[in-house]
């Protein structure tokens, strides 16, 4: 083979065995890296894989956040105010923003109980964002729409 | 009066840029014409600038009946930060990409004479058509000085606490100086496949600019994660969000891209690619435009969810990428010159470079496409978190450090092997640090050890490399190993700071103590501290390192007009680790307790530093006297076509 060929060889082989593995490597690390979303309903009716690590999300029940009194151990309701909803528990600081009556999502797995163990809680960042992934849950209509063109109109405390 | 002269000057900018394209692309050869893109283009800048003025203006006047100004300013903001709220929402920060827009192209028309008159035109000319995309868009969807009149509110709804910050006031201006900069080559690009010209002069001139955007792009996105570290009070400093990953991105292209126009420069080889590699940095910027301003993906700091503003860019990211890939498609293959070279070549390695950094690209592609990509198809809901990034980046990472460790001891066109016995010498040194940190880190981990050992191999075979050569050593040359040093030290910073950091979230009542990482926290409690637009609650921590002791006082703040509640760390920064305090919640109040977020972080400046190491390596080369010597040798030629 001259030299020309055999370097054009080199080289196309060198790229097609760095796209091959790397395509195959993106899809078997996806597989295990995807989290699932779910609403209440769905952990409600036990469409949740047990113990897998999975997003759910929902409004903070009013009243039902609770504190252990000698650790950040803490317990608290997702609802969709629809029925259906589950209970969380958590370990550890709590967002800025998490407040009752709040949409937040939590990531971690659900237990043989029906319990979310939660890893991690995430809140929304500012008063007119909401985690898309809320926005067609009933109740949890932004406030964006309304506030953007009016301000001081949006829900203040 | 001022909100609607903004308007008109910036619809004045969008005419004259209007002019300056047609101008440029249909009649690039006539002289005339070519002073007269230069003038338009001072005339765009100066209008554009104008526009921006008078936004600045609404808010230093605190002009709440602008439906911008009364959105994102208040009048208890300090000063700076009025001025800074320009730029912290939508609108005004698309005003301020428009702005820095022009000003590239000011840039560019002050040294066009460094240029052929015809390239210069059209390269202005291609810049003016994407300016004229933007400032459609700022005008038809996103219009700042959109008045709120006869509701004219008291007082505005106030800039996003998080925004409040000296942070926020640099990052987006260095951060837009690097994506829109990213033009300037796309647009050298699209006139060089227009021209049919593609050489090493080409490239060189091609090089000056990518390596400036390239270095903002890096500053932009490293002040990012130092601002998301110091205020978002979780300690983290990067987090693979959509947002994020839509700058690293054009970097990842970018970086490629000043590896593969080096090649270009100094061997005339890979020039198709070194063009499509112009073509998407660009590209991908237009891409994050998109990601942080449509609303499709979920992100904690994307703007307000907006449809029609989606459509505009997704059209015009269409129309760019289509139309630049047809030129591309019928023109990339000219003048195609073999250029051959062996496989210890550093042709070869730049080779691998690029590989490596575009398959770096895919993954945080994929990784931030597939979530909307799975719920067109699917109709669920997924995410794609960091352990799936973390897969590819340690490896791939760990790759991109050996090829750089090697590179002092490869040449252009062919190595002999026994040039390649100092660097492997150099290596086992690499191998005896690497076998060091297994002993000593604990928890102990063989990707930290051989990301530290490759650290230590490329400051070694850089170090000898530098000192070797220091007798004639040019300002490219000092600019490229400071950058790679740099490199390795970010490098040896995230593997140490991702895996050696001392994290514990506890709670605290006043006089408790705690240990951490080797040192001695006493919380002394809380007290109330007002600011000039917020009330806060600070927290006084006591730390003894053993030799001393410093304090910590971290804040929880309480916006006065919109209610938002804001974290403030407390940082005792080193240079071999920060101690890291913020404030979770209060927990019971009648004793005083407090959630506490108490961190030891290693090294974790050393990413920062090697960043910024790296973007003023790239400002560094741009000085170097080859790229000056090209427009005296210009001068001196014209000078004597002249006197002829």
């Amino acid at each position: 083979m001259n030299p020309k060929r055999k370097q054009r060889l080199f080289m196309t082989s060198f790229v097609l065995v760095a796209t091959a593995l790397t395509v195959s490597l993106v899809f078997m690390a996806l597989e295990q890296n995807m989290n699932m979303f779910y609403p209440p309903a769905d952990v409600a009716q036990g469409k949740v894989p047990l113990n897998q690590t999975v997003r759910a999300g929902g409004m903070v029940l009013e009243g039902s956040v609770e504190r252990a009194s000698d650790s950040l151990a803490v317990i608290f309701t997702l609802t969709d105010h629809q029925g259906a909803d589950f209970v969380v528990t958590y370990t550890g600081i709590l967002p800025d923003l998490f407040r009752e009556g709040q949409g937040i999502l939590v990531e971690g797995e659900l237990n043989r109980a029906g319990v979310f163990e939660a890893v991690e809680v995430l809140a929304k960042h500012d008063e007119n964002y909401m985690p898309p992934e809320l926005m067609d849950m009933p109740g949890a209509a932004p406030a964006t729409a309304s506030t953007e063109a009016l301000p001081g109109l949006g829900e203040r405390e | 009066m001022i909100p609607e002269l903004g308007l008109y000057s910036l619809i004045l900018a969008g005419c004259l840029a209007l002019a300056t394209s047609g101008g440029g692309l249909l009649a690039a050869g006539n002289p005339l014409l070519q002073r007269w893109v230069l003038s338009l283009t001072v005339g765009q800048c100066l209008f554009c600038a104008l526009a921006f003025a008078a936004l600045v203006w609404s808010f230093a006047t605190d002009d709440f009946s602008v439906a911008y100004v009364a959105n994102h300013s208040n009048s208890l903001l300090p000063w700076y930060y009025k001025i800074s709220a320009t730029w912290g929402g939508h609108e005004g920060s698309f005003l301020l990409w428009i702005l820095i827009m022009s000003s590239w192209m000011l840039a560019l028309a002050l040294r066009s004479h460094n240029y052929p008159p015809s390239l210069a035109t059209r390269v202005l000319a291609v810049l003016a058509l994407m300016n004229l995309g933007f400032i459609c868009f700022a005008v038809f969807t996103s219009n700042p000085f959109l008045r709120l009149i006869p509701m004219t509110p008291a007082d505005g709804a106030d800039l996003n606490p998080l925004l409040q910050d000296f942070g926020l006031i640099v990052h987006p201006p260095l951060l837009y100086c690097g994506y829109v900069g990213l033009a300037v080559p796309f647009a050298f690009a699209v006139a060089a496949l227009i021209e049919g010209r593609v050489d090493a002069t080409w490239a060189r001139w091609c090089k000056t600019w990518t390596n400036m955007a390239w270095a903002f792009l890096t500053l932009g996105i490293t002040l990012g994660s130092w601002w998301a570290y110091y205020e978002l009070g979780w300690g983290g400093w990067w987090f693979w969000d959509p947002v994020e990953n839509a700058s690293f991105m054009p970097w990842l292209a970018a970086t490629a891209l000043v590896h593969s126009l080096a090649v270009t420069d100094k061997r005339g080889a890979f020039k198709s690619w070194t063009l499509l590699l112009a073509i998407a940095g660009f590209s991908l910027s237009l891409l994050g435009a998109f990601i942080v301003r449509s609303g499709v993906l979920t992100s904690v700091h994307s703007f307000a969810v907006d449809p029609e503003r989606g459509l505009f860019i997704l059209l015009f990211l269409l129309l760019v990428v289509g139309g630049s890939l047809t030129l591309y498609a019928f023109r990339a293959g000219r003048g195609f010159i073999h250029v051959s070279y062996g496989l210890l070549s550093r042709e070869f390695f730049m080779l691998i470079n690029n590989v490596i950094l575009v398959v770096s690209l895919a993954v945080v592609l994929w990784g931030t496409l597939a979530p909307i990509a799975y719920e067109a198809a699917t109709d669920a809901k997924i995410s794609v978190g960091p352990p799936f990034f973390n897969v590819f980046y340690v490896p791939l990472g760990c790759a991109l450090a050996a090829v750089l460790a090697l590179l002092p001891g490869i040449n252009w066109k062919r190595t002999e092997r026994a040039r390649l016995q100092p660097i492997l010498v150099a290596g086992l040194w690499g191998l005896l640090v690497a076998v060091l940190v297994w002993f000593i880190l604990d928890p102990a981990s063989l990707t930290v050890a051989t990301a530290v050992g490759l650290g230590a191999w490329i400051w070694i075979t850089h170090g000898v490399d530098l000192w070797r050569k220091r007798k004639a050593l040019s300002r490219a040359y000092i600019g490229m190993t400071m950058a790679h040093l740099g490199f390795a030290a970010t490098i040896i910073g995230i593997a140490i700071t991702a895996t050696q950091s001392v994290e514990r979230d506890v709670r605290m009542l006043p006089q408790d103590r705690i240990e951490l990482a080797g040192m001695e926290v006493t919380f002394l409690g809380v007290k109330a501290v007002d600011g000039p637009n917020y009330r806060a609650q600070q927290g006084v921590f006591l730390v003894n390192n053993g030799s001393g002791g410093f304090s910590l006082r971290p804040e929880k703040r309480r916006y006065l007009s919109g209610g938002n509640v804001m974290t403030e760390a407390g940082i005792h920064a080193g240079w071999f680790g920060d101690t890291y305090i913020a404030l979770g919640e209060p927990l019971d109040a009648s004793q005083g307790a407090w959630a506490v977020r108490l961190h030891y972080k290693p090294l974790v400046r050393w990413i920062w530093l090697g960043a910024v190491l790296m973007a003023l390596g790239g400002m560094l080369a741009i000085l170097d006297r080859r790229y000056r010597a090209l427009r005296a040798r210009q001068l001196s030629a014209g000078m004597a076509v002249a006197a002829s």
